[in-house]
């Protein structure tokens, strides 16, 4: 294990390989991170439109609000902050309030409540909000449909709906100005005396009365439409960009370090073996490797992921196939040069078997060159899956860097100015490949000095 | 004789190379080729017999009809040897004469924008932009490459160097055609400066097309060049450095030969050979590259139709176009060896 603490201590020697080593070690972190809390439904749902219903169409990235001097509102999507149940003889009615304390300088583009309930008969669903000013306004009374059985039931309350509308009408004697043509959340969030964002908390409640004594509300949900979210943003598809960038980071390090490793392994055990035995055997694998080598890699990558399939382990395999030749040369040359040195040539005539003194003698010696390789060719792995993926061509079920730049460009992303689906997945392309480069040049001039 | 004899092996490995990929391509997408011949076929069939009025009136009925239909259509299959199936060698190797001798024929879907929808003249017509984008990129890479390499391998440890290196190394882990939507992004979305889509919108037939080319031109090839001249750079400076380290060049220090004239004069000529057959190389590494490239800057060159063949499966287009650029590919490749050999007078003694 000499060797790998000689390298270990290069590495962390050089500034370079100390940035490189860091970066690493944040991507494996947020690898870890995503793999144990974020739940495996997210990314499997990546491309399920109606699990993402609630989230907003391409909102900003909340932090841009800091820049801002009147503040984009956030879209929000509340759990009920209290249930309160009251149990008659013959009847019960369940409280829900959410509340939010609305500080932003522009009106909600929507709320929208979202409730299951299981009942039977027909309860009646009234909602209302208390504003900051201390109004109430009642927005809905709704009977839900009858049921026979006690069944589940969901639904959900669209602020664009037309008894909400009608009920805001009626309290158009409270408002200065002409709430007519208004639409609903721009007069809930107004001031009276003008058109204006009333800040302060509101407080919705929801409320079911029923004959039946054992029914039930949960999941309830009340999302306050909102133009930022979360940390990246969302997408046109209302995804949540930064779950796709966290699964987008372990998937990027297990396609860089597979087809890394497996294609600088077998590059390095071919070239070696081609230079060790020489002669013929060297001669016609080295043509073999020749032609694999001028065969032109991307367009092959294409047809095949065309023709074949997209899935995302076949595309690694592929990329091993061309991944080898390289290597192979160069190990092939160091190996002539070891092959000729006393101790390789004393364990020859000390009669070991030829694969023997390959995996003893001589490979140890190109070590330190391979884990540079191993680390240097890790980037143009990730690159170039990303560049199938751009193209259309990756594994759409996962959500890959590549795979969320296709999408943006596949909706004009850069052309509509929606910097927040373009610009981190870039990034982090970049900085993943930057790690692995530094890394690899702090390992390749350890190689040099020795 | 050593020359001749090294320039022969590679010469018959890079036809072998042309001949892999070709058989491969073909073994890749032959049994959907042959169902999409096989379509067109019967189609061609269908429409000259019920075009021919004469004939048509002939049948008493439907199934009588249907009957001849499908009788003549397996005589013209059968006249056209598609009755065996497509991996016998036969029906291989009949296609691959034909690709051979540039005989692609027809595309399924894609046409020219004359018109054509012969595989060869699509190709033609996109293959001088691929070329026009490309080439000026490279040579413009290389002559600032050259300029800054040369630059900092004379002055190994200073700040140019060392930005140099440093400029390499970050500017090779971006992936082209994300620094491209960020081009686009910045001069095309936020100062409208070039446009968006590299495509001219006026037809080719007007006499203003070539300025309106250059024009949409522009934006990718800042891009390819921002990208590519970093490694440039390095590269020419790598080789500088072992030159100046030459006896002839410490000498003409000595008796005070002026150090801009050294580097620029002297050095450079010693570090021709590598740097030329880089240069080859990397003009036929950026026709491979050219595919993702121009599918973002929408760029109407040989990449787009390949990816736009690749998206609607015109297999014939497919199979012309990575013909055509492995051909190129190889083609630079055998024209680096043959410089190298030209210029490096050790490879002659091998």
């Amino acid at each position: 294990m000499g060797l790998f603490n000689d390298l270990s201590a290069n590495v962390l020697k050089s500034r370079v390989g100390i940035t490189g080593a860091g970066i690493l070690l944040c991507l494996v972190l947020v690898s870890a991170f995503t793999i144990i809390f974020i739940p495996l439904d997210t990314y499997k749902q990546w491309n399920n439109p109606s699990s993402w219903t609630l989230f907003p169409k391409s909102a900003l990235p909340s932090w841009v609000n800091i820049f801002l001097a009147k503040k984009i509102p956030e879209h929000q999507i509340l759990d009920n902050t209290s249930t309160t149940v009251q149990t008659g003889d013959n009847a019960r009615k369940i409280m829900q309030s959410f509340e939010t304390d609305y500080a932003f300088d522009y009106f909600p583009s929507d709320f929208i409540y979202q409730y299951t309930a299981k009942y039977q008969g027909t309860p009646v669903l009234e909602f209302d909000v208390t504003r900051p000013d201390g109004m109430t306004l009642h927005l809905l009374s709704y009977s839900l449909p009858n049921l026979k059985s006690r069944t589940v039931f969901s639904d959900k309350v669209f602020s664009t709906n037309e008894s909400i509308r009608k009920n805001i009408l009626l309290a158009s004697d409270r408002f200065a100005f002409s709430i007519v043509s208004m639409p609903v959340e721009e007069v809930v969030f107004s001031k009276t005396d003008a058109h204006e964002v009333l800040k302060g908390k509101y407080t919705f409640v929801a409320k079911i009365s029923t004959t039946d004594a054992q029914s039930i509300m949960d999941d309830s949900k009340l999302i306050i439409g909102g133009k930022v979210f979360g940390l990246i943003g969302t997408d046109e598809q209302r995804r949540d960009l930064a779950i796709g960038l966290l699964w987008g980071t372990p998937l990027a390090l297990f396609i860089g370090i597979t087809v890394s490793v497996v294609s600088v392994v077998s590059g390095l055990v071919y070239g070696v073996f081609a230079g060790y035995k020489g002669g013929k055997t060297d001669e016609s694998m080295m043509r073999f490797n020749d032609i694999i080598y001028a065969l032109p890699a991307l367009p092959f990558l294409i047809i095949l992921a065309v023709t074949i399939s997209n899935s995302i382990f076949l595309m690694i395999g592929f990329l091993m196939i061309f991944g080898w030749v390289g290597i192979a040369k160069v190990s092939r040359s160091m190996a002539l040069q070891i092959k000729n040195r006393q101790f390789v040539e004393a364990s020859k005539a000390m009669g070991q078997k030829s694969s023997k003194i390959i995996f003893k003698h001589i490979i140890p010696q190109i070590m330190p060159y391979a884990l540079a390789s191993i680390a240097i060719s890790v980037p143009a792995a990730i690159t170039t899956e990303a560049g199938l993926s751009f193209l259309g061509l990756g594994d759409p079920s996962f959500p890959t860097w590549g795979q969320i730049l296709h999408d943006a460009s596949k909706h004009g992303a850069v052309t509509r100015g929606l910097w927040w689906w373009v610009i981190p997945p870039g990034i982090m392309i970049t900085i993943t490949g930057l790690a692995f480069v530094f890394v690899g040049n702090s390992l390749d001039t350890f190689r040099i000095k020795r | 004789m050593g020359l001749r004899r090294y320039l022969a092996t590679r010469g018959i490995i890079l036809f072998c190379v042309l001949m892999t990929t070709l058989l491969l391509t073909i073994m890749l997408v032959g049994s959907n080729m042959d169902v999409i011949l096989k379509k067109g076929v019967s189609i061609q069939v269908r429409s000259e017999i019920t075009e021919n009025r004469a004939l048509m009136g002939s049948f008493k009925d439907t199934k009588e009809l249907d009957q001849f239909i499908q009788n003549s259509i397996d005589n013209r299959i059968k006249a056209l040897g598609l009755d065996s199936p497509w991996y016998s060698p036969n029906r291989i190797g009949l296609s691959m004469y034909k690709i051979i001798t540039l005989d692609f024929g027809h595309a399924t879907f894609l046409s020219s924008d004359s018109g054509s929808s012969k595989v060869s003249d699509i190709i033609l017509e996109k293959m001088p932009r691929t070329v026009l984008l490309f080439t000026t990129a490279t040579i413009i890479i290389s002559m600032i490459g050259i300029f800054l390499g040369a630059l900092a391998g004379s002055r190994t440890g200073s700040k140019i160097d060392k930005a140099t290196s440093a400029f390499a190394v970050i500017s090779g882990s971006f992936p082209v055609w994300w620094i491209g939507m960020m081009m686009i992004f910045v001069f095309s979305f936020t100062l409208h400066l070039f446009p968006a889509r590299a495509t001219p919108l006026i037809s080719p037939s007007d006499p203003g097309y070539i300025p309106a080319l250059l024009y949409h031109m522009a934006l990718p090839l800042i891009t390819i060049i921002l990208i590519g001249f970093g490694t440039w750079a390095y590269l020419v400076r790598n080789f500088m450095v072992n030159v100046m380290q030459e006896d002839f060049v410490t000498v003409k220090k000595t008796i005070g030969v002026a150090q801009r004239k050294i580097v620029f004069q002297s050095a450079l000529k010693n570090v021709a050979p590598p740097i030329i057959t880089v240069l080859a190389l990397s003009l036929s590494g950026s026709l491979g590259g050219a595919i993702i490239t121009e599918a973002v800057f929408d760029w109407p060159g040989m990449g787009r139709l390949y990816f736009e063949a690749i998206s609607v499966m015109d297999l014939p287009v497919i199979i012309g176009a990575t013909y055509v650029l492995t051909a190129f590919f190889l083609i630079s490749i055998f024209v680096s060896d043959l410089l190298y050999g030209y210029l490096d007078p050790r490879i002659k003694t091998v």
